[in-house]
């Protein structure tokens, strides 16, 4: 039998328009709890990192949730939950010209300066 | 707007990872939205066929083994539930398009767990299957669903030996067992095989995401690398693929195989397979029955901000 695709069909990816279902769009009413962000400390002396994401009603339960969600396997000992709406980022649309002055400052680098060999490790 | 267009191209060409903030094609995104929650409602899916043995599990020890398992589908449905929201798109209406039939999840859950055996020809072949697709994904151009695939990755091979040391385990043991474990193959094969999706030469048309790097093998290439795989491993458990027409092709240095029964695939996509209306039954019932604790923890959590407000006041 050879069909004929309106779209590509890749693993894990499968067309909406070849598949069942109906098509009742229901818009989202907003009730999902906040979102939190994710940084857990891999171990003591490390940074805390981000990881990802996830929901919970407060706090308390986004630390919880943290740990089964992101820690199944020791991988940190300290987690940091911050709700998703107090992080401020930069423009990604300005990174050029935000990060571009300090391509050429590379005195600001070791290998800037060439000394004798006699001077040793600096 | 061509510029844009062409500056993302050319990011994406020199294995610059697109970052949720940068500018993307609004196609690039839709794509992105429909595969990443289509993977992660599969994660979701994808624990009741397995969850169903949970109790039933032989021992203590298979039954902790599988439980762990099974927690992980629900974590790497929720890493990827979190990977689709960096787009733009609300958790609950994926869940809504879930639970409504519109959006769609790997045909192989749909498929029942009759016997012990399922569970491990599911740990050797789905997982197996689904890692071969993840591995790929880890270098997929978009940063948030690549490093989601990273962690992921790092968690299946635990799933796909599990499954194969059931195998093997029943492969050793009573004649009974090995019927069992030759029976579950058997049904598992073919569906497995169905994973990849139709064979590239029947879809038409664009290339797109293999142009944005979302996509980096294609179906019938990570097809390929699958049978050549279990032909292997099968050999250690003593047992058989079920394909008469399964052989090793001296010129292509590769397996051939039989034909799949794309009838089949297709209407089990379309929502008539054994088990579709059970699995979506369940995941509705489960977001029903899990209301009240939704409204609860919400009211709790409202009532500790109260409190923390007239304190301070
Ligand atoms: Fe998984
Ligand atoms: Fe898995």
């Amino acid at each position: 039998m050879k069909i004929n695709f309106l779209k590509k069909y890749y693993y894990g990816d499968i067309p909406e328009d070849k598949a069942g279902g109906n098509n009742t769009e229901h818009q989202g009413s907003n009730n999902d709890w906040p979102l939190w962000e994710v940084f857990i400390r891999s171990k003591q002396g490390l940074d805390h990192k981000h990881v990802g994401s996830l929901h919970a009603a407060d706090a308390a339960m986004a630390i919880e949730n943290a740990r089964d969600v992101y820690t199944r396997r020791a991988e940190g000992v300290s987690l940091w939950v911050v709700e998703s709406k107090h992080i401020h980022a930069s423009d990604a649309q300005e990174a050029d010209s935000l990060y571009e002055p300090a391509m050429d400052k590379i005195y600001r680098h070791p290998t800037f300066y060439e000394l004798p060999d006699e001077v040793g490790h600096m | 707007m061509e510029n844009v267009e062409q500056k993302f191209q050319d990011s994406v060409n020199a294995e610059i990872k697109i970052e949720p903030r940068n500018w993307m094609p609004e196609a690039y995104r839709k794509t992105l939205i429909r595969q990443i929650s289509q993977h992660a409602h599969s994660e979701i899916v994808g624990m009741l066929p397995e969850g169903a043995w949970i109790t039933r599990a032989p021992s203590l020890k298979r039954k902790a083994i599988l439980l762990a398992k099974v927690q992980d589908e629900a974590g790497h449905g929720l890493y990827l539930y979190s990977a689709a929201e960096t787009l733009g798109q609300s958790r609950e209406q994926m869940i809504n398009d879930l639970h409504s039939g519109k959006a769609k999840y790997s045909s192989i859950f749909n498929y029942p767990t009759k016997s012990w055996a399922d569970i491990g020809a599911i740990g050797w072949l789905v997982d197996g299957a689904a890692i071969l697709n993840q591995v790929m994904l880890c270098r997929t151009s978009y940063g948030p669903y690549a490093r989601a695939m990273v962690r992921i990755c790092k968690e299946e091979s635990f799933h796909q030996r599990q499954g194969f040391d059931i195998l093997l385990t029943l492969a050793n043991g009573t004649p009974e067992q090995k019927i069992m474990c030759q029976d579950a193959i058997n049904r598992w094969w073919w569906p497995s095989l169905m994973m990849f999706g139709p064979k590239d030469s029947e879809s038409s048309n664009s290339d797109q995401s293999m142009k944005w790097k979302i996509k980096r093998k294609s179906n019938d290439e990570l097809r390929q690398n699958f049978v050549d795989m279990c032909v292997q491993q099968v050999k250690v458990l003593g047992m058989n693929l079920p394909d008469p027409d399964l052989k090793w092709n001296e010129a292509k240095q590769q397996h051939d195989w039989g034909e799949i029964d794309w009838n089949e695939f297709w209407q089990v996509v379309k929502g008539n397979g054994p088990c579709n209306k059970e699995r979506l039954e369940a995941r509705r019932n489960a977001w029903d029955n899990g209301a009240w604790v939704r409204e609860a923890a919400a009211a709790h959590a409202q009532k500790q901000k109260d409190k923390q407000k007239q304190q301070a006041a």
